[in-house]
């Protein structure tokens, strides 16, 4: 499993820098949180580490190899990227949503892909939906769908924007234990996150950013303390409660 | 092979000998020579490079209207939205212009040959305009799509716009009444040389969209999702404006604007599919096939003083199909 690195990497959009030069190594195996306020740029850092914006300046390396030169189809089977919403055009079945991702195996149909396929299912626990169409899946099983077809791919990286906003609590914390089951296994996870509180107990490192610069990185209890909170967010805040099960109590 | 695929393979095969029997002439298949005169001449020289020529536009069309579907993620979509088939048919009416300046031996294939020009400048205009827009990183901030199809529209309204200019300045009342009577496509009096120009350049562009299928599978999940999948914007569009271009650019050169097939047929084909753009291309260019092999074969039958316009019957049975599909959609059903 390959580190990936952000290398003075900085992320224009539409003329506008929306990344300011950044370094930050991710390791696999671990959870990273991407944390910040609206319109700091964490999207556009996810996407530029999916190889999906181009760096204006310096590079995301997968391992040695810089990003861009490596191959579309490479790098899909590297790095499995889930966007933000639950966007699905046509009303197809979970079975058929999920072999997508074998789009970078073009084996979607043969043994290996099915096989895949329906590890993928199971490990989001939506085997039983296999036949069901997309259409008649709540909201909390469509995000497990939508990781499946992530998982699918069986990539290293597994970046994901916002895959719990539209979550109740209990379908937010089922999420985060497959992501986390994911790292256990061995890949990179990323994930971008608003709410403080699940990155503060589940992340193992949490990157912050505000107005495309990075303003903390490292374990959660540092990255999130109060007063990089303070900066990042102008909000006076403070954590309450035991380590791994804390909240955020801001004062008005 | 999917079942809809088979579903309309089977009825294909069923309407092509029902609709070489029926016309003005009905053919008794049992009768033999001696009922109906000239009955193999008929069929030969009339009926079948007709009925040959219904399923190729058809297919053209009915694939075309599956994979703009697809590209756009939407059903509503149309492969007009290219802007292919104005300018074809721009190039056709300015064949009514010039055909009286060329040698007749030329005359008569100046018409496909100008609307085919005009279907391949306006390819050229959209690749154009793809590569730039491409390169520009639109795509690549979301909106590149929408942003296209765009330009395809504006090409259309230009064409249209030039379309109505010339028909404004005819050079003569004759000329007029030409025009206006091609531009609402139709299949009467065509002939082999027909199929040969439309069958070749039709099937090459249904192998195009062909290629283009399982790129627009991923863009099921969104642009950035499928592009996260290996997906190249860039090959897939050069694909889509070949496919399109040829499909429907060859059906306005040999029958002139033939509206609403691909629109329709896709939404015939969906249910019996899984709904993926993939497994709707093969199956919609047979149920394109036959539905222009059915209208063309009930404008014949109808007992009008004058053939009513393929073109127009299409539109006739389009429009409210496609009035029933908005509401449909309304109750989230589509």
């Amino acid at each position: 499993m390959m580190e990936l690195c952000a290398d003075s990497l900085a992320v224009e959009r539409g003329g506008r820098e929306v990344i300011a030069p950044l370094c930050a190594a991710l390791e696999p195996g671990r959870v990273t949180a991407i944390c910040g306020p609206n319109g700091a740029g964490k999207s556009s850092l996810v996407l530029a580490l999916a190889g999906l914006l181009p760096a204006a300046q310096g590079a995301v390396r997968l391992g040695e190899t810089d990003l861009r030169s490596l191959p579309a189809r490479e790098r899909a089977r590297a790095i499995g990227y889930l966007p933000q919403g639950s966007d699905i055009a046509w009303d197809v079945s979970v079975e058929s949503l999920v072999a997508l991702g074998r789009h970078p195996h073009a084996d979607a149909s043969g043994p290996i892909g099915v096989q895949a396929v329906r590890q993928a299912l199971a490990a989001a626990h939506m085997d039983s939906f296999a036949k069901r169409p997309v259409s008649q899946l709540s909201g909390g099983e469509k995000a497990r769908a939508l990781l499946a077809r992530v998982l699918a791919g069986e990539p290293q990286w597994i970046l994901a924007d916002e895959p719990l906003a539209a979550l109740d609590l209990a379908h937010q914390i089922r999420l985060v234990a497959h992501l986390r089951r994911q790292a256990e296994a061995g890949r990179g996870v990323v994930i971008v996150l608003h709410d403080l509180a699940l990155a503060k107990n589940h992340a193992d490192r949490v990157l912050v950013l505000k107005d495309g610069a990075l303003i903390a990185d490292g374990a959660a209890q540092h990255a999130l303390a109060p007063d990089i909170i303070a900066r990042g967010w102008d909000v006076e805040a403070e954590w309450v409660g035991r380590p791994g099960a804390e909240a955020l109590i801001a004062k008005v | 092979m999917n079942r809809a695929s088979l579903v309309f393979a089977g009825l294909l095969a069923l309407l092509i000998p029902l609709s070489l029997l029926a016309g003005r002439v009905w053919i008794d298949p049992f009768g033999g020579t001696a009922t109906t005169p000239n009955a193999a001449l008929i069929l030969m020289e009339l009926r079948l490079p007709r009925a040959v020529l219904a399923v190729v536009i058809g297919a053209g069309l009915g694939a075309a209207g599956a994979a703009m579907q697809g590209y756009l993620r939407n059903p509503l979509a149309d492969p007009g939205l290219f802007g292919i088939a104005p300018t074809a048919a721009l190039g056709a009416v300015a064949s009514f212009w010039f055909a009286s300046l060329l040698p007749p031996a030329i005359a008569a294939w100046s018409l496909p040959a100008f609307a085919l020009i005009g279907a391949g400048l306006a390819m050229a205009l959209l690749a154009l305009i793809a590569g730039r827009s491409l390169s520009d990183g639109v795509a690549g901030s979301g909106g590149g799509i929408a942003l296209f199809t765009l330009a395809g529209l504006m090409i259309a309204s230009l064409a249209g716009a030039l379309t109505a200019l010339a028909i404004t300045m005819s050079p003569n009342a004759f000329a007029l009444s030409q025009i206006v009577l091609w531009l609402n496509g139709a299949l009467t009096d065509r002939s082999w040389n027909e199929v040969w120009i439309a069958a070749p350049l039709v099937l090459s562009g249904i192998a195009a969209l062909g290629l283009c299928a399982r790129s627009l599978d991923a863009l099921t999940l969104g642009e950035e999702a499928a592009r996260s999948l290996g997906l190249d914007p860039r090959r897939l569009l050069w694909l889509l404006i070949a496919g399109i271009g040829l499909t429907v650019g060859a059906s306005v050169a040999v029958a002139g604007i033939i509206g609403f097939v691909g629109l329709i047929v896709p939404h015939l084909v969906r249910p019996l599919t899984d709904r993926l753009p993939s497994s709707l291309i093969v199956p919609s260019a047979l149920a394109g096939a036959c539905l222009v092999l059915v209208a063309d074969s009930a404008v014949r039958v109808l007992p009008l003083v004058t053939e009513l316009r393929l073109g127009i019957a299409l539109s006739l049975i389009g429009a409210p199909f496609f009035l029933w599909l908005l509401l449909r959609l309304r109750r989230g059903r589509l």
